[in-house]
């Protein structure tokens, strides 16, 4: 089942386009990975999905069209976009931080949604009352995701969240993604350029090159896909 | 000694009113990024209209209120038609313009409206006064503390402590991932001046009912002395804003009363306050150094 479809996607900012007739689907429960080189348009394509940039197309998300939606709206509909720089607010609290990504909901189950989170990650628990911005990269990282988790999302999109991270740091990051993808069927469009950590939790496997899917696959055979790897991933 | 004392207290009096209007400063500065400076002239415009609803036979506490709440919707509502359409320019300057163009015109409109001649704004405390520490201290002053205390910890409340509070720090903190996170980014800009123009209603009408008149010209020094202090606070922080806004009041009264060659032309005080504060600590004694990790 396609929770998220873009079809004929076309954006960019003001006159200059980026993307060019993107088909894009991501299943429920499964993880989609977006790679690509710099300039591909990676991230445009997940700022075309929050509404961010307006975009041609058609861009349906559980049966609803998100296309002229603005970022809170889509927001709203249970999509959680984690930005690159992470979109921390760093003068405020790690608790603050953790409520914001609930602060549209509801329910009762706010406070015993940040125990379970604070369980997951055991590092914000013990800094919720530090200014979020005096964090790490990795921890700001981990509060990125916690954060949108807060959110109680369908659907969580990541723009490159390994950026700027050391490697055991994006390794235990990575794992943490598997983990929330297996645990809690969380589904996940992720944006990146480390292939090989992204193809090994991920279904599904597209390449972006100068705004264009040029392949995709399911992220085994794009794993093990001599050419690809050389054409389009360099390594 | 008694001097001193009375002195001091004269101070934090005009020093709450600064503080109160450094606040609002304060308030939008943290939500919309921007130095308004029409906020005394906000404030001048409303207290014109508490004036106004008391010599139509209004209690003054009840014309207090209508003004808030006509400053409420007036600076939602300037916020919606003046201040958002420049906002997305490319210069942030576009909008520090038209606060200042805002200032002119409303400066303008209440000597319109109103006329040019000085008015009697009554005072909500009651009048006399008490010994403190062998001082005497006008009964008024005990108010306007009172009343500036109350209105801190409710801001405090409001921002700390509510969901709305939190949506407001969001998009001051970081208004792209706010919204994002499904915030109107828009409709908090607009709460943050509504509640800036309520706040300076209440500090303009205060102060007019301190003083035995008020004219067109009664918010343009204290505006000077507000900037002061929200500098010396650095502009982020409520709690620094009043106390620095207590500081420089006392820090006013006292050179009046003590520095001869200053008397007349005090207002260097402040300004100079400005200067040392740019200069030797750009973030003030309670701002924080924006620090960034990649």
């Amino acid at each position: 089942m396609s929770l998220l479809t873009l079809e004929n996607v076309s954006g960019g900012y003001g006159q200059s386009l980026v993307l060019h007739d993107i088909d894009l689907t991501v299943d429920e429960g499964h993880v989609a990975v977006v790679l690509g080189a710099n300039g591909a348009g990676k991230t445009t394509t997940l700022r075309a999905i929050s509404g961010v940039i307006p975009v041609k197309g058609s861009i349906v998300f559980d049966g609803v069209s998100l296309v002229g939606k603005t970022p809170e709206a889509v927001s709203r509909l249970g999509i959680a976009h984690v930005p690159q720089g992470r979109g921390t607010f760093s003068e405020l609290t790690v608790d603050d931080n953790m409520r914001i990504g609930a602060v549209n909901r509801k329910d009762k189950e706010i406070r015993a949604d940040l125990d379970r989170w604070y369980g997951v990650f055991p590092r914000l628990g013990e800094r919720r009352h530090q200014e979020a911005g005096s964090m790490s990269g990795g921890e700001q990282q981990m509060l990125a995701l916690a954060r949108a988790m807060m959110a109680r999302p369908r659907l969580l999109l990541l723009d490159e969240p390994s950026l700027g991270l050391a490697p055991l740091v994006t390794r235990e990051l990575f794992a943490q993604l598997g983990a929330l993808n297996r645990e809690h069927g969380m589904t996940i469009l992720v944006v990146e350029q480390n292939a090989n950590l992204a193809l090994d939790i991920g279904h599904w496997g597209y390449v972006l090159e100068a705004g264009r899917i040029a392949v995709q696959n399911s992220a085994e055979q794009l794993h093990d896909d001599e050419a690809v790897r050389k054409a389009y991933l360099g390594f | 000694m008694d001097l001193f004392i009375e002195q001091v207290f004269n101070g934090i009096g005009n020093g709450v009113v600064y503080g109160s209007v450094a606040l609002a400063l304060v308030l939008i500065f943290r939500t919309t990024g921007v130095l308004n400076f029409a906020q005394g002239e906000m404030a001048l415009f409303s207290t014109y209209i508490s004036w106004k609803l008391t010599t139509e036979g209004m209690p003054v506490v009840g014309a207090i209120a209508v003004s808030m709440v006509i400053a409420f919707i007036a600076g939602a509502a300037i916020e919606r038609t003046l201040i958002r359409p420049v906002e997305s320019g490319r210069s942030p300057l576009n909008v520090v313009i038209v606060t200042l163009g805002l200032f002119l015109a409303l400066n303008s409109l209440v000597q319109l409206f109103f006329g040019t001649d000085p008015q009697v704004m009554p005072s909500p405390f009651p009048s006399g006064s008490v010994d403190i520490l062998s001082a005497t201290v006008q009964k008024e002053t005990i108010g306007l503390i009172v009343v500036l205390l109350l209105e801190c910890l409710f801001l405090w409340f409001l921002l700390q402590r509510t969901r709305l509070g939190l949506k407001l720090r969001a998009v001051a903190a970081n208004p792209e991932s706010a919204r994002l996170h499904g915030i109107r980014a828009g409709t908090m800009l607009m709460a943050g001046w509504a509640l800036s123009a309520a706040i300076g209603a209440l500090a303009g009408s205060l102060v007019a009912g301190e003083r035995t008149g008020f004219d067109a010209t009664l918010m343009q020094t204290i505006l000077v002395y507000a900037l002061a202090a929200a500098a010396l606070g650095g502009f982020t922080s409520i709690w620094g804003a009043v106390i620095c806004g207590l500081i420089v009041g006392i820090a006013d009264a006292l050179t009046i009363q003590y520095v001869d060659p200053l008397d007349g032309i005090e207002v260097v005080l402040p300004l100079g306050l400005i200067m040392v504060v740019l200069v030797v600590m750009p973030n003030g004694l309670f701002g924080r150094r924006t620090v960034e990790r990649v």
